[in-house]
């Protein structure tokens, strides 16, 4: 059987999810032996360039590319993970999520009082730009998730085990310490 | 204004426990709850301003800003829109120029949406200043509205006959019908009232009485069906300082009136019911927790109280018996759903949220004031009273093996004759419908919202605590109607208003069930959405009372008695749909920042 086949992304994420991947430490060697990566900031292959088995995201949606990334992803791999807060919940950048976008973009680039320089008050409107969503969205509201890792971010072992046992179709070990909410 | 806010705290001994009754009174007087006079309270009851304003905040009836000289309450459940509110509605805004939640500029008129005020059998209808006007149309909103311009009192608004029965009386004054279609023991007339308390009470002991109840099987007629006889032993058993005797009188059950018949055409029954239950547990007061929006009937009920207290029927050493001083007072609600569950409404009466206890312990032992109390709906002790006149024995041979007696129920909806039914417990639904005049029946809600929804294929089900269990609400649906939009929409944004908030299940669940039901009302569900749905039901009864794990029902038992409703609305093409669009999402900020929406290129 040839090795199954990884794709990861960061959306509206801080990569911290990703950070935490790496932070399995020397298994990441293992893990090469495991699994091969495809499209991911790991590898920077930026397309995707064959079936993939497992993709996993970071971040929710906050823009169109965000929601087209993603929708790439439904459409090329079998099982989609969420990874971290921001996935599963939008986390932090739905903050914004009470806040009318158009309030948001006033504060950002005219009132805020970082924008000084901004005299002529031009806003980021080149087509060649994302378009920003009305409200963040979690992962799920835009297409199916099959999995979803909680934390900020989800710690090492807990991606660890859970690709693993994904791979290795054992059932995933979840301590209490692991599902614990308080 | 200061004064008069003092003067209402100390008419009821600066007693942080009677806050309901200041505040009622202070929104009565003013229009509104000011800052100023919130802590003018929390001074004079020595409490934080922050306590008072939970429990302004938590009634609906209450508010921190002018409502209007004249504050117009209109009823928004599910018959009042079957019988045309939406028409009402419009004819109010039209002519006043404002919308439903808002107050017009001269602070004259509000206009604010009410869940059910008990009057389901003559929709739609509204309270003005406490005053109930059924059966409005937009001729009558524009009548309404000129004679409020040309100055008149709003007793001076009501042109109508006055109602049937009681209605009539100079203490009611009220255009409200009570529709009693059908008697039994508890709504005919050959009782007098006093006569239990004159004539058996002195021979019996409290567990005679009791022991009588007991025998006679019967169970709370509220909804939950628990026995009264244990209940009332149970409380006697308990050992407090003082012992009480609650009325519930809530009913906020969408679709249930027939408390507000039975109080008004037989309110004597009740307080003797409350009386004798007061002998039997060894009771020192009685208190009827009354809803708000049956405040056109306080002096009624007040002026027989009085009558029943010249009559000797409630006070000190009643009916020669030492030791039995019982007496009655009123207390109402402010509009809050979750005050008829029994913990919930004794918090309200205690001045506070009306948020249910943690149970155990139960009320019988730490209820009102954490004193032994017993809690039972009005039915429960207007039927006591039957009981004890009678023996239990005598009773069982109304009804069936487990539900005995009769049931008063409040039908309305889609027949010719909606009012107030006292049946034998057995009947059928089939027989109902017969009964009232029902054809063409797609289907009946059983019980209110939180009960069941129910289509002709089970309609031989019989009424009773074993199979169909019911407080008495029964609201029917024709073939016309669209069950999921007007009926099961309806009855959860009901349960979105009234959840108290406290659990995260009830508080976030109604909200998040409703968003999928109306996603799936818009064509965008699919099947896995039902699923959901379904499994999501379950989590509701994690909630800490009744009114919390039944908030789900609408939703739960529609799905399983009309799936077809359902499965019509479902896309056949596809696995996958959140309803998300993109295209309408990056609208508003495209048009912000000055760019043309371009999906192609990226």
């Amino acid at each position: 059987m040839s090795k199954p086949v990884i794709a990861t992304t960061s959306l509206a994420g801080c990569f911290g999810c990703h950070m935490s991947i790496l932070d399995i430490d020397e298994r990441i060697l293992q893990l090469i032996e495991l699994v091969e990566f495809n499209k991911s900031p790991v590898d920077d292959i930026k397309t995707f360039t064959k079936p993939v088995d497992i993709g996993i995201i970071e971040g929710g949606c906050c823009n169109s590319e965000n929601v087209e990334v993603l929708k790439s992803f439904r459409k090329n791999c079998k099982i989609l993970i969420s990874l971290g807060e921001c996935a599963i919940m939008g986390g932090l950048p739905a903050l914004r999520n009470g806040i009318p976008i158009e309030e948001c973009l006033q504060e950002a680039y005219l009132d805020g009082p970082t924008v000084q320089l901004n005299k002529l008050g031009i806003m980021p409107n080149d087509d060649e730009l994302p378009m920003l969503l009305d409200k963040v969205y979690p992962c799920h509201e835009i297409v199916k998730i099959d999995y979803f890792l909680p934390g900020c971010p989800p710690r090492a072992d807990l991606i660890w085990d859970a690709l693993v046992a994904l791979i290795t179709g054992d059932p995933l070990k979840l301590p209490y310490e692991v599902v614990k909410f308080d | 204004m200061k004064d008069t806010v003092k003067q209402i705290v100390e008419r009821y001994g600066k007693d942080e426990t009677r806050l309901m009754d200041i505040l009622i009174d202070t929104q009565e007087t003013f229009g509104y709850i000011s800052g100023d006079a919130t802590q003018i309270m929390a001074d004079m009851l020595g409490i934080s301003r922050v306590d008072v304003n939970q429990t302004i905040s938590f009634y609906h009836f209450f508010s921190t800003s002018p409502r209007g000289e004249y504050a117009i309450y209109l009823n928004d459940s599910a018959v009042a829109q079957m019988f045309g509110r939406q028409a009402v509605k419009e004819a109010f805004e039209k002519e006043l120029g404002i919308k439903f939640g808002e107050v017009t500029a001269d602070g004259k008129i509000g206009l604010f949406n009410t869940a059910c005020i008990g009057m389901n059998d003559q929709e739609p209808a509204a309270l003005i200043n406490n005053r109930v006007f059924t059966r409005l149309t937009p001729y009558r909103v524009r009548e309404i509205l000129k004679h409020i311009r040309e100055g008149r009192g709003v007793e001076d608004l009501i042109n109508e006959s006055y109602g049937d029965g009681k209605n009539s009386l100079p203490s009611l004054r009220s255009m409200v019908s009570s529709n009693i279609r059908r008697k039994g023991m508890i709504l005919s007339d050959d009782y007098t009232y006093g006569t239990v308390i004159k004539e058996v009470l002195p021979k019996m002991s409290p567990e005679a009485v009791i022991a009588e109840i007991k025998h006679s099987h019967m169970r709370g007629r509220g909804g939950a069906g628990f026995p009264t006889g244990l209940k009332w032993e149970f409380c006697r058993r308990s050992k407090g300082d003082k012992h009480y005797v609650l009325c519930n009188a809530d009913e906020g059950e969408p679709g249930t009136f027939k408390d507000r018949v039975i109080l008004t055409e037989k309110p004597e029954l009740v307080f003797e019911g409350m009386a004798i239950a007061g002998f039997a547990i060894g009771g020192d007061e009685g208190i009827l927790y009354l809803r708000y929006e049956y405040r056109y009937m306080k002096e009624y009920l007040e002026e027989v109280l009085n009558d029943m207290r010249s009559k000797k029927l409630l006070g000190e050493k009643i009916s020669g018996i030492e030791g039995f001083d019982f007496d009655i007072r009123i207390q109402f609600g402010a509009g809050a759903y979750v005050c008829g569950e029994e913990s919930a409404l004794i918090e309200s009466l205690e001045g506070k949220r009306g948020e249910p206890r943690d149970k155990p312990p139960f009320p019988v032992e730490k209820g009102y004031l954490n004193q032994p109390t017993i809690i039972n709906n009005v039915e429960t002790f207007a039927t006591a009273v039957r009981i004890v006149q009678n023996g239990g024995e005598w009773f069982t041979q109304f009804g069936t093996e487990d539900s005995t007696g009769t049931k008063i129920l409040s039908i309305s909806g889609d027949c010719m004759f909606p009012g107030v039914y006292e049946v034998n417990w057995g009947f059928n639904v089939d027989d109902m419908l017969n009964m009232v005049g029902a054809y063409d029946v797609q289907a009946v809600q059983v019980g209110g919202p939180s009960g069941t929804l129910i289509g002709p294929n089970e309609f031989h089900r019989t009424l009773g605590y074993s199979d169909l269990s019911t407080g008495g609400s029964m609201i029917i649906f024709g073939k016309q109607r669209n069950l999921l939009k007007d009926v099961v929409l309806n009855f959860m944004e009901f349960f979105i208003d009234e959840s108290c908030g406290s659990c995260s299940t009830c508080r976030n669940m109604t909200q998040v069930m409703t968003n999928k039901l109306n996603k799936i009302l818009k064509g965008k569900g699919v099947a896995n959405d039902l699923e959901d749905l379904k499994q999501w039901g379950k989590v509701l009864m994690a909630s800490r009372c009744g009114l919390g794990q039944t908030a789900g029902n609408p939703i739960i038992s529609s799905l399983k008695n009309f799936k077809p409703l359902y499965d019509v609305l479902i896309q056949k093409d596809k696995e996958f749909d959140k309803g998300f669009d993109l295209v309408a999402s990056v609208q508003n900020s495209c048009k912000f920042v000055g760019r043309v929406p371009n999906f192609n290129h990226h």
